[in-house]
């Protein structure tokens, strides 16, 4: 049965229900079980935002608190899921992976390809990213195109709460390492989600808006800008395609190409800073697989190249607005 | 005077249904059209299908812009004759307009109208609607739920006058997803022992596809428990089915794999909307619906036929009738002149696949009523 849940309960249900199903799911990071002081009674406070609560009072020691080094226990994460286990391990915010980043990528990432096979890593390590919270430079970073670079790790960025269960529970159930990412902004955004365990499969974008002027290609929050832009021009009889990819490794390719043989234009929003971004990534495989198609250049719509700033009227004019999206679209369209 | 003014507003099509999309109208201001009459295109996230002129007439006025979305109840447009003045018309719609308040928004609806029991350890969802003594039960077929019943489900209750209980089977809907040896006696037992749960020791038995199958196998086992029956593009009168779809509908997992297969099932391959995909592969995607569906499929079906046949059964209830789309794609029309004696109604829909149900639900639904009288 379908009912109105947040994505941040979404992300609770796909962990309890994991966690009931496979003794081998195991959830650690820093503060999952108590924070804010707690000592970790029955009660305990879930995780920075709460995420986590109450996964200790019906799982108790298969969740646990880490000490605050990300080399230790995503390490020891990583270690666990060679040895068997199917550890969910929380880095608190993406913006930490400097201090991990090689259990991750060299270790987790490379494992079963220079084992030859021989080894499997089902680690998911899941992070809040994005702006808009006002934590500044430090804590609002979006950082998945540095993921996806990398052969052998799998990025996953849902932008609903019926998204995010499904694609937890699929992450959690493939034996792969999974950076699985949840925008911070998106933790109070309801939507209809079954109560049953169900899986959304990796490489499969989602169509969020159905038309053929123009190609919006979207990540995480700035999916919803994308639909509300799609909204608001399809009064003015533009209609667009706005594709959500939801995994950006592995990349649903076909279907945003497809739709630019469609509409011959194309819009890529990406919250990150401009060089090397998920951008840059869709518009390569538009003007390579696609440039006959195009009729008009390609626009991107991302944050500038500057740390986030914490000033409030900064942050807001950092982030990719939807006046932003309707000029990409427009200027597209000339 | 506001007699003869008569507002075409935006239907409800189903218990979730609070907007639909108006595509186009295929009528133009100044038309006579008749009551029933398909007159305009609407989309919703369910399907798209058509509104009918709830009356016949002259059509006055238009309100809609193509392509808009409207909450349900809103004004579409306004039939009157010729005796009513323009102004009377426009003065009508302006007080409707400054009137109306959309329904509210509330989810409450369906969630309360959906009951749940527990038959045999399996969790039934079901619909129950209007009262009385005597009951139609609706049965789906393979792969549905309640749902197919869209269009079905509140005209039944007006046009007869009795209970109308639609249940999804086990394996669908918001049922359990556990379909115990998936036989199909497993599925009539169930639904024989959900009767019984709910206090029907007889009813009207409607069936569709696989759903008619078990509507015969009931039959079979407890004719006493069964009125009539209505058997709708029905599994059980031959042994001719499209396993292509069957192996394909259960083995699809994306969109692009499994709408070619959902297009099979209509004549109209536009009612194949991205929202009835989206939904379909939610349904799919549970845990342990393909299981599920795999084994009912193994117990109905040998290797490219459907293992048994109960037109016999037919010949033993009091009242029948076979309702087929033409179009059929799935189990194939001619299987509806396979009747052997009895009191049978067959009727043939032209213009109808496999879901006739949703493509014709006039036709249906009148061919229901009849049996069930």
């Amino acid at each position: 049965m379908a009912r109105k849940i947040t994505y941040q309960q979404a992300v609770n249900e796909a962990l309890d229900q994991e966690m009931a199903r496979d003794p081998s799911v195991i959830v650690m990071g820093e503060d999952v079980v108590g924070g804010q002081g707690s000592p970790g009674e029955m009660d305990a406070w879930g995780g920075v935002l709460g995420v986590t609560k109450g996964l200790y009072a019906k799982h108790g020691d298969r969740i646990m608190d880490t000490p605050i080094t990300e080399s230790g226990y995503i390490g020891a994460a990583v270690g666990a899921a060679t040895c068997g286990m199917r550890p969910v391990a929380e880095l608190m915010f993406i913006d930490f992976m400097g201090v991990c980043l090689d259990q991750i990528f060299n270790q987790a990432g490379k494992f079963k390809y220079m084992f030859g096979g021989k080894a499997e890593t089902p680690v998911v390590i899941r992070a809040m990213y994005g702006a808009g919270f006002r934590a500044a430079a430090q804590h609002s970073q979006c950082l998945y195109s540095v993921f996806t670079h990398f052969p052998g790790i799998k990025v996953v960025l849902p932008s609903t709460p019926y998204d995010v269960k499904g694609l937890l529970i699929q992450s959690i159930r493939d034996n792969d390492p999974v950076m699985f990412l949840e925008h911070k902004m998106l933790y109070t955004l309801e939507g209809e989600v079954p109560e049953e365990p169900y899986t959304i499969p990796f490489g499969e974008a989602n169509l969020v808006r159905e038309g053929g002027d123009v190609t919006i290609v979207g990540f995480g929050r700035m999916v919803h800008l994308a639909a509300e832009v799609a909204d608001k021009l399809a009064k003015e009889g533009i209609s667009c395609d706005v594709i959500d990819p939801r995994t950006t490794s592995p990349l649903d390719e076909e279907t945003i190409l497809e739709s630019i043989e469609n509409t011959g234009r194309l819009v890529v929003v990406d919250e990150s800073n401009p060089r090397c971004s998920m951008a840059s990534d869709i518009a390569e495989l538009a003007a390579t697989k696609a440039f006959s198609s195009l009729k008009a250049a390609i626009q991107t719509v991302t944050a500038p190249h500057v740390p986030t700033p914490f000033a409030a009227s900064l942050e807001d004019a950092y982030i990719p607005s939807v006046d932003h999206i309707e000029a990409a679209v427009r200027k597209a369209l000339k | 005077m506001s007699d003869s003014i008569k507002e075409i507003t935006m239907p409800k099509w189903g218990l979730s249904m609070k907007e639909g999309k108006l595509l186009e109208w295929s009528v133009n201001e100044g038309d006579e059209i008749s009551k029933g009459d398909e007159i305009a295109d609407v989309e919703t996230e369910k399907i798209a299908s058509a509104v009918e002129a709830p009356a016949s007439g002259k059509l006055r006025k238009i309100v809609t812009e193509n392509d808009t979305v409207y909450p349900v109840g809103a004004l579409l447009g306004v039939i009157a004759d010729d005796s009513v003045s323009d102004d009377e018309v426009n003065a009508y719609v302006e007080k409707f307009l400054a009137e109306f308040v959309p329904p509210e928004d509330d989810d409450e609806e369906e969630v309360s109208a959906s009951e749940f029991i527990d038959i045999n350890g399996l969790n039934i969802r079901y619909v129950s609607k209007g009262e009385g003594d005597d009951t139609i039960l609706l049965i789906h077929g393979f792969g549905g739920d309640l749902d197919n019943w869209l269009f079905n489900h509140d005209d039944l209750v007006a046009r007869t006058g009795k209970k109308v209980i639609a249940l999804d089977l086990p394996g669908h809907g918001q049922s359990s997803k556990s379909v115990g040896d998936g036989s199909q006696d497993f599925l009539a037992d169930t639904v024989i022992a959900f009767m019984k749960a709910v206090g029907v020791d007889k009813a009207h038995l409607v069936g569709h596809s696989m759903g008619g199958a078990v509507a015969l196998n009931i039959a079979s086992k407890q004719a006493d428990m069964v009125n009539s029956l209505s058997l709708i593009c029905s599994a059980g009168l031959g042994k001719e089915i499209n396993l292509e779809y069957l192996d394909g509908f259960i083995g699809s997992d994306s969109r692009k794999q499994i709408k070619p297969f959902l297009q099979q099932l209509f004549a109209d391959v536009d009612l194949v909307t991205r929202q009835l995909i989206n939904n379909m592969l939610q349904y799919k995607r549970l845990d342990g619906v393909t299981a599920a569906l795999q084994q009912i499929k193994d117990g109905f079906i040998e290797g490219a036929s459907q293992k048994k046949q109960f037109n016999d059964v037919l010949g033993s209830v009091s009242k029948a009738s076979v309702i087929w789309g033409a179009k059929d794609q799935i189990i194939p029309a001619s299987h509806k002149d396979n009747i052997s004696g009895g009191n049978v109604e067959v009727l043939s829909v032209a213009d109808a696949g496999h879901m006739v149900q949703m493509e014709a639900a006039k036709e249906v639904n009148e061919a229901i009523a009849n049996t069930v009288a």
